[in-house]
This record gives structure tokens, sequence and C-alpha cells, in this order.
């Protein structure tokens, strides 16, 4: 296969990843908002700064719902808002057209400039319906994917870009749990972070499937045990090095060789199978977080040279 | 009085149209309309669509899409089938030719400036023989009717013709919305087209391939006018579709950049002009191409399909000489004609269309497109003497043709059926042998009275059927 085939649909299921992700942050934030004694503004600033979108703010600008519509779903000129991703993942469908089934294409294809005909002010009345709209869209691709693609390497490359956007959404998702506690004065466990963390939960439709394994019981041990080493749940971090170990293992496979990126996703498997939720919460959520989104990026570039992405 | 090919003589609906004015009277006007929505809304999902340079707006459009298919009768064909081909041979022994001993020249029967002084001729291909002899190896030749047993020829298309995507998007919506029609298995099928165009390819593998031949299309990209078509065919073939930075040359072959390291590339379907195939040879400020692939290629490293310099044989003023090539290369007088071309490069025919101008059609030699052409009897007196200035000032740029009373045919209008004239663009195969698929593209002017069929000014497309009985 093509280097740049391989490079467009490891991009083209990031992007789409990451769109699904910024509708999630966003929806999480809303929840939020409307939490009992929220400080609005805190809640969505923690927002902003996840996505690395501050720059686009004053230092002290008070950010409010209608900023986080604008700058996160509309805005093309910041390369993570809804709309640039979209446009980036269709425009990376385009250039490897054969590669993708007709269905794929299509799922891309329909409605991929509906977000151009709203402003600022329609797009906050139709929110609820654009974010879902927008999940959708990644679920129809992934639905198409899954049901129709060859498992060649190209499923592969597909399968490493998703998975690998979708570790690193949840570690910034869990991150806005640490901005939004700063500087706060409620002690830990109190109602609001109780409801803050089942935010998080709600955000990544995981709160049926925490009931089922933590029959209820919500604390945030348990739900960073759920969403950062649950090895079932398909939103967890581990899960989705998991699935990257798996489908770089079949790349190795394919190409009868192994490159640097292949002993890094052992590694981050193995050290992220190894923690309990008591050993992140002991070096800190942060911390952790941090490490392991560096480690991400840094396999995304390994990744990127072990098959000569241009 | 222009032909409308649904009547015949004594204003009967002709046998061959029976089973669409029936279908026509049994689905409705108003039926048909709402089916012709269903049919955009899918050309509009699986991404059909078509840009235009320079006119801003939409970046992404479709072609627009009339329902009524547009018949030929098996005889009809037969002939059709048999000028086209001879066309096709003849073209792509003219190339060699020229490209050898210019015999032709030597005989004196077409004078040597017109051949070398070309802009399309590359001085670099002299002396080379592509493998099977072949320089153009997609022959898009258009052709016009203008009566029951009239068809002539418009102009030959011999680099890379585009729009043989829609000959195949066409039929595929026609047999999904309306499958009744196609069950009694009277129209010829075309779907087998990228598997006679790979076909050919291989055939013209160079000597240094050993194997099964590797084909790519090398498209310039994704916004590229025609790069639906390019992927579209790449697909069908179950080719890779290549960009120029994805190969390179390396001592005479020519790999693309895979996953698993180089790849050997041996037959290359060009969707790139001559000049940005390779900065080394043809255009040094050009950015794109893949340096060192014309040294592979005269090394029969890699065969480039059509051969660069292929455009002298379709150039405007090189068409008025297709009947005498046909007469010289293959002893044959022609079976489809040519229209009468006044070359303004030639004095007393220039005197001609200067005096003549409003009753005719003027081109420029190079333009395409529709662009830069007049229409005498519908141009105003002004327009026709600014053309007229353009053509003393530059006389070898233009020539002209008669106003020709175009064939029309059935189309569906918002309030009924209405006539409108159509051209036609088979895509004539050639490898080792020549195939030919039964259909093509016809275009469609929607405007009413107008001959302008380029989908850029407002034509559109149809479904061509050509009929088995």
């Amino acid at each position: 296969m093509l280097s740049r085939t391989a490079e467009n649909l490891f991009w083209l299921a990031r992007y789409l990843e990451r769109a699904e992700a910024t509708a999630r942050l966003i929806t999480m934030g809303q929840r939020m908002a409307i939490l009992p004694g929220a400080h609005h503004r805190e809640e969505w600033k923690s927002i902003i700064r996840v996505t690395g979108s501050q720059h686009l703010f004053e230092k002290d600008a008070v950010i409010r719902e209608r900023d986080v519509v604008e700058h996160l779903v509309l805005n093309t000129e910041n390369p993570v808002s809804i709309r640039s991703c979209l446009i980036k993942a269709r425009a990376n469908g385009k250039s490897v057209r054969t590669a993708l089934t007709q269905d794929m294409w299509e799922a891309l294809n329909e409605g991929w400039r509906t977000l151009e005909s709203y402003d600022v002010g329609e797009a906050r009345a139709q929110l609820a319906t654009i974010l879902d709209w927008v999940k959708a869209r990644a679920m129809t691709f992934r639905g198409a994917t899954e049901s129709g693609h060859l498992r060649d390497e190209k499923y592969d490359f597909i399968r490493v870009g998703a998975a690998l956007e979708r570790a690193q959404s949840v570690l910034r998702l869990l991150d806005v749990k640490y901005y939004v506690l700063l500087p706060e004065t409620d002690v830990v466990g109190g109602n609001r972070d109780h409801y803050q963390w089942t935010s998080v939960l709600y955000a990544l439709s995981g709160n049926r499937a925490y009931h089922h394994v933590y029959s209820g019981v919500y604390s945030p041990w348990r739900i960073t045990d759920f969403l950062m080493l649950n090895r079932r749940f398909p939103r967890s971090v581990l899960y989705c090095f998991d699935q990257m170990s798996y489908r770089l293992g079949r790349l190795a496979q394919w190409h009868g060789q192994r490159r640097p990126c292949h002993d890094s996703i052992e590694l981050m498997v193995d050290e992220l199978a190894a923690k309990t939720s008591g050993d992140i919460f002991r070096q800190g959520l942060h911390e952790t977080v941090q490490r392991t989104l560096n480690d991400c990026n840094r396999i995304g570039v390994e990744i990127a040279e072990a098959y000569h992405f241009g | 009085m222009a032909f409308y090919e649904m009547l015949d003589r004594n204003g009967a609906v002709r046998e061959c149209y029976a089973p669409v004015q029936h279908w026509v009277e049994q689905t409705g006007i108003g039926g048909l309309n709402r089916r012709l929505e269903e049919a955009e809304a899918i050309f509009r999902r699986i991404g059909i669509t078509f840009a235009v340079y320079g006119e801003g707006g939409d970046p992404e459009r479709l072609i627009p899409f009339d329902l009524l298919p547009r018949i030929f009768t098996a005889l009809e064909w037969r002939t059709l089938e048999a000028g086209i081909r001879q066309r096709a041979r003849a073209l792509n022994a003219f190339l060699y030719d020229v490209y050898h001993r210019g015999e032709i020249v030597r005989a004196g029967i077409m004078p040597a400036d017109l051949i070398y002084g070309n802009a399309a001729y590359k001085p670099e291909m002299a002396g080379f023989t592509p493998p099977g002899r072949v320089y153009s190896h997609i022959v898009g030749v258009d052709i016009v009717r203008t009566g029951p047993e009239s068809f002539q020829v418009l102009e030959d298309n011999c680099r890379t013709p585009s729009g043989v995507s829609y000959m195949l998007e066409n039929r595929e919506i026609m047999t999904r919305m309306f499958p009744d029609l196609f069950a009694q298995g009277v129209v010829a099928p075309v779907d087998h087209y990228p598997d006679e165009l790979l076909k050919s390819l291989k055939e013209v593998a160079p000597p240094a391939c050993k194997d099964d031949p590797v084909v790519v299309v090398l498209t310039p990209g994704s916004l590229n006018s025609a790069y639906y078509e390019h992927s579209f065919l790449a697909d069908l073939m179950g080719v890779e579709l290549v960009e120029p930075a994805d190969l390179y040359a390396d001592d005479g072959l020519v790999y693309m950049k895979t996953t698993y390291g180089p790849r050997r590339v041996d037959v290359i379907y060009r969707r790139i002009d001559d000049d940005y195939l390779d900065p080394l040879v043809f255009r040094p400020d050009s950015m794109l191409g893949v340096p060192g692939l014309f040294d592979a290629y005269r090394r029969g490293g890699v065969t480039l399909a059509s051969a660069p310099g292929a455009g002298v044989a379709d150039d405007k003023a090189i068409y008025t000489f297709v009947p005498d090539m046909i007469r010289f290369y293959l002893g044959e007088s022609a079976i489809l004609e040519n229209i009468p071309t006044w070359n303004c490069a030639k004095p007393d025919e220039c005197t001609y269309v200067l005096e003549n101008l409003h009753d005719l059609v003027a081109k420029e030699v190079h333009g395409s497109g529709g662009y830069g052409m007049i229409i005498g009897p519908k141009a105003t007196k002004a327009e026709i003497a600014a053309y007229a200035d353009r053509i003393r000032a530059n006389p070898a740029e233009f020539i002209a043709q008669p106003t020709l009373a175009l064939s029309t045919v059935p189309t569906l209008g918002e309030a009924g059926i209405v006539e409108r004239h159509v051209d036609f663009r088979p895509y004539c195969l050639v490898g080792t042998q020549i195939r030919l698929v039964p259909g093509g593209l016809t275009r469609v002017a929607l405007t009413e009275g107008s001959l302008v069929v380029n989908s850029s000014q407002g034509g559109g497309v149809k479904d061509t059927w050509v009929l088995q009985i």
C-alpha cells in the first residue's frame, strides 16, 4: 500500500474520532455547567484548555458556552473544532477514495457541509442536535468500516489511528476534572465532585456500563479505574492501548518487520496494566494523564517513521 | 431544421424509442421529475462531482443528469463502431510516423510546419517507439449527428479524454432506478469498460516488465476537476491511484513508495498533462512531476499511457487532415466524415472565414471546453467584429466550421418532453488489440436552442443506449 494512503487513513480515523471527542467534551461541559452551584466559567475554561485552544482567548477572559460553540464547533481556524475535523477527515478520505468502501465514503461525504450554514446563535439553539449528529457521523463511519472493509493493512491503519486518538481524548476528558478542581475549595468526594465525576462517565456514554461493572457505586477511584484501566470498556485508555498493540502487531506481521513503535506500545500496555487506580491517585491523576499523553504523542511519531509517512 | 432522433420522417415515434415513449406515458412527467430528484441525491451522496476552474462558487458541483436515454440502433452502432476503430488506428499510425520518418510530410500530404511547429509536438519523443507502437491508448472521438444517416466527427481526443465515469455511473443509476427498462436485455452493457481498459494497459507493458504488469493511475491530486473519475477508474480496475509525490525513478525504473518500501510500477495511466510529467525534461519550473520518469520511459522501464506528445494528433488544425491520414496509412476511405473546416492559417480560407463569420462557428485551435469560440448566427455584430479582429491579429490560431444542424433528442423538461441538442463521445481503447465498449457519453445542451454541450456552460449528460437487436 502507498505510504500516503496509510497516512491518510490513519489521520482520517483520527480526525473523525477527534470530532466526536470534541462533541463529547462539550456535552460534558454542558452537564457540568448546569450542576447546582457550578461556576460556569471555570467549567468552560477547562474544556477550552484541554483542547489546547486557550490561545484563542485573552488570559483572564471569561469563557461562556457561546465561545465554546464558536471555537470548538464552528471555527475553521481552530484545528480541533468539529468543523475543522470533519473537513479534514473528508479531504483525507477524498484523496484515498480507492481505499474506502462506498459506504465509508458516503458516511464521510454526507452532510459534510452542514455546519457551514450555522452562525453561533443558531448553533447554540441546535447544540444538542448538532452534537448528536456529529457522534452519529463518526458511528456510521465506524459501522461502515466494521461491516464492509477488507481486514487488510488499510483496516489496521484506520483502527490504530482511531484507537490512538480515542486514548488521547479520554485522557483529556479526565484532565478537565483536574482543571475544574483548581482552585476549588469543595471537599473531594463532596456532592459537586460526585456530579462532575459522573459527568465524565456520561460524556463517554459509560454510565450504564459502569453500573454493570461496579454495581452503581460512584467513586473517583472506581471511575478512574474504569476509564483508564478497564480492559473491556472500549473507551478506556488501556482498552485503546490493547487495540493499538493488536493492530500494530498485525502490521508488523504484514510487513514482516518490527519497528520501535512495536516495542513502545508493548511497554505502554505493560506499564498501564500494572497500575491500580490507587497508584494513579498517589502519583497524581494530572501527572499520570500528562505522562500517558506524552507516550501517545511519541508513539504517533514512531508509527509515522515506521511506515514512511510523508 | 435539426434532425429529432425520436421521430421518423413522417413524425411517428421511431421503433427504437418506443419503449422510452411507453415508459414516459406510464410514469408521467411529474413522476419522472420526482425520480430525477432522487437520482441527483444519489449522485451527490456518492460524490460524483466535477470542479470548474476559475469560476468561483461551488468547488464541487454536479453535472446535470437527464433521465431520458439517447438511443442508437444496432445498425447505427455498426457504422459508428467501424468509423471509430478506423480513426483510432489512423491516429496512432500518424503519431508513429511523425515521431519517426514523417512519411506523410515527405509525401507532400501534410505541411511540416503544422506538425513540427505544433506546441503539442514533443521532439523528445523522436525516434522512440513505445510498446505496441501505441501512443494514444484511449481515443475519445467527439461525434455529432446531422441526419438519420449522417454522423460527423467534431474533434478527436488523443491525450486523456475524460467523462467515461459518467458513461458508467449514468448507466448504473438508470439500472438502479428503472430495472424494468433493462430487463428485456436489449440494451448492450457497458460496465466491462474498466476490465477492458486494464487489459489494454497490460498489453503495452514495457520490455523491463517480466511478470504480471503493475498498473497505476496517476492523478494530479484531489483538487483536480476530474479527480472523481481518476479514483473511480483506479477503484474499478483494482489498481493504485498515485500522485506524483508517490513515485520516483531510479536508474531507468519507476517505483511507488509503499508501507513495505519501494514497489516497481510498469504501466502508468497518467491523467496529468505532458508538461507536468517530468521537470527534468518538460517544465523545469514545475513543482509537479516525477524527475527521471521520461528517462525510464525511453529506456523501456515503464510505459506512459498516453505517450507524451500524443496531443499533436488531436490538434484542431491537424484534425482537418484525418481523412487523408486514413487514406495514407490504412488505404481506406474515412467511414465517419469530418466537418468541413476552414483553416485560417491559409490566406484564402482565412478570407472566406472573415467574410462569412456570421454564418460560421469559429474556434481557437488550442482551445477546449467550449471556451474562446464564437457561434456566428447567435452572435451580435459587435461580437463578430471583435472576433474578426482577433483572427486577423493571429490567423494561425483559428479555424472555422459551418454551423451544423445538430440533432436533438428527447429530454425531460419541467412541463414535458423537450428537444435538446446533443453530441456523443465514445472511448476507444488501444492496446495490441482495439476495444470499443458499445456506448459512450452523450452530452446535452440543456438550454433551449443552445448548441454548447460543455458541462461548464450549462451542459448535462444522458445515458446512451446501444440496442443489441
